[in-house]
């Protein structure tokens, strides 16, 4: 780790590298941006950027159940309770008794509602609105570790399954076709999701993070031909937008996941321009 | 020269949702070199028979699939053609990409190799689309995603090819191009193809067979004898001497 701070010392010409809770911010960004691109694709692809918004509103509960076990961390609380909830989800949709997003809606509403009473019982909610709007320079050196052994574990699996979920995403009855236990690798998929929003949510923030999922997707759809633009362009435009948006914060003095979101929306209303010259 | 004596055999299966029974008691076998079409009414439970034998689709009974020596296949490889592929048309995924989500085992965003390039391209030369490999198929026009479709489900080669009202979504002029290539791919390769359709002209002009469904298989037959089959005339409401087809 010392290594790489100094590196980026030497490296980039601001005056904000001397703070290590800039460089903190800016090493997490760096891993979390390209990965909410690559898999924000697949979120697009299958209709469910209302799903990945559910599942941060799932948090809160994870946190307030954390609260109640008295646990310390409540990362581990609020991926289990994501876990469950996406597993859920996905259950009751797969049964095709009511329509997805009124489901997810139930969901939602219901985990953000169930949190809130949970962790407003002692009078004290503002304690947790941090997740909320997310602050992203609070990272520390020991979280950034954690952060990157799970993004490793996402990218490995998420390399793995990827052309599976891409063809059950096209067609489920094509997919089963070819052999492919969709169920299995849908599950796989919203477990992944659950794992990356519950895992940066501290950060990102509850109320942002889905449009981080989405937008550098959804831009990069706007503009590619084939999965390889696709996937190179929403990577591109994440990172982008990420590096720029925590830099221009710093400066403006404004909240840096909000800003993020900011310059992505901005990316995506040029990307629907050139889309629309276009055709 | 051996007969190839590759098959499918549906056994006595069936199909319940909830309490309503969909299919009960079939049995259908379809053989080398036959197109067996599946007819009957809207809801008689065709496209679910099709479900069944791909496995998207609980049932009871067997699906037994067989090679061209008569043994037992545990993984049959299935090729299937869907009526209208029912996807986000603004998805940028190109007939390349598509053939190789089932070919590659690395993200297809990686890149695609040469030799599979090379292979999706024969595939689809097989049925005349070897110039759409690079679109995205959001893009082609009816006729060319099925073809491209055909050309998806045969590769790799199936045990059996499912046709679920494959030209739907197809002008007139592509829907004799369309059965033209299947019937020419037919005899080439050893498969059985079942074939779903409401349009008793394509199926007369194209199958050899077809099968009477209503919640059961009402009766098989050659297809020269449909017409004349007391059952089919009152089902799809025909008179022969109408002319009607």
């Amino acid at each position: 780790m010392d290594l790489i701070y100094s590196l980026m010392e030497t490296l980039l010409p601001f005056s904000w590298v001397q703070f290590s809770f800039m460089k903190n911010a800016l090493l997490a960004i760096i891993m979390i941006a390209p990965l909410f691109g690559l898999v924000g694709t697949m979120i697009v692809n299958n209709n469910m950027s209302f799903f990945s918004d559910a599942l941060g509103h799932s948090a809160l509960t994870g946190i307030a159940i954390g609260v109640m076990l008295g646990i310390d961390n409540y990362i581990i609380s609020m991926m289990a309770f994501a876990a469950i909830f996406a597993l859920g989800i996905s259950m009751i949709t797969q049964s095709g008794i009511s329509s997805s997003d009124t489901i997810i809606g139930v969901f939602s509403s219901s985990g953000v509602a169930l949190g809130i009473v949970i962790l407003s019982m002692n009078g004290g909610f503002a304690r947790y609105s941090n997740y909320l709007v997310g602050d992203i320079l609070s990272i520390t050196r020991n979280e950034i570790k954690v952060l990157a052994i799970v993004l490793l574990i996402v990218i490995v699996i998420w390399i793995l399954s990827f052309n599976k979920l891409m063809l059950s995403s096209l067609n489920t009855d094509l997919a089963l076709s070819k052999g492919i236990n969709v169920r299995y690798y849908k599950n796989i998929f919203v477990l992944l999701i659950a794992l990356i929003v519950t895992v940066s949510i501290k950060w990102v923030g509850m109320l942002i993070i889905n449009s981080l999922l989405v937008l550098p997707a959804a831009s990069a759809r706007n503009i590619a031909n084939n999965m390889r633009a696709y996937h190179i362009y929403s990577v591109l435009i994440s990172l982008f937008s990420g590096v720029s948006g925590l830099i221009l914060s710093y400066y403006i003095g404004t909240a840096a996941g909000a800003t993020i979101v900011l310059i992505s929306s901005v990316i995506f209303f040029i990307t629907l321009f050139i889309n629309l010259i276009h055709k | 020269m051996d007969k190839c004596r590759c098959s499918v055999k549906i056994e006595n299966l069936g199909v319940k949702r909830g309490n309503q029974i969909i299919l009960k008691n079939v049995t259908l076998t379809a053989n080398h070199a036959e197109i067996m079409a599946l007819i009957g009414r809207n809801g008689a439970g065709k496209t679910t028979l099709l479900k069944s034998i791909i496995g998207s689709m609980e049932h009871t009974g067997n699906v037994k699939f067989f090679n061209s020596r008569g043994e037992k296949i545990d993984n049959p490889k299935i090729g299937y053609v869907p009526q209208r592929l029912s996807f986000d048309r603004n998805t940028p995924i190109t007939v390349l990409d598509m053939f190789c989500t089932n070919s590659a085992r690395l993200p297809i965003w990686l890149g695609h190799g040469k030799s599979r390039t090379q292979k999706a391209k024969e595939s689809l030369k097989k049925v005349g689309a070897e110039q759409l490999i690079n679109k995205p198929i959001g893009k082609l026009s009816g006729g060319e995603l099925q073809r491209v479709l055909l050309s998806f489900a045969l590769t790799p080669m199936p045990d059996i090819l499912l046709l679920d009202e494959p030209v739907s979504a197809v002008d007139r002029k592509g829907i004799s191009a369309f059965y033209n290539l299947v019937m020419s791919l037919r005899s080439e390769y050893h498969m059985p193809i079942i074939l779903v359709s409401h349009d008793l002209g394509h199926v007369r002009k194209y199958a050899t067979a077809y099968a009477l469904i209503d919640h059961t298989i009402i009766e098989t037959n050659k297809v020269i004898n449909m017409l004349n089959s007391k059952n089919v005339q009152r089902t799809f409401g025909i008179n022969i001497s109408d002319g009607e087809i």
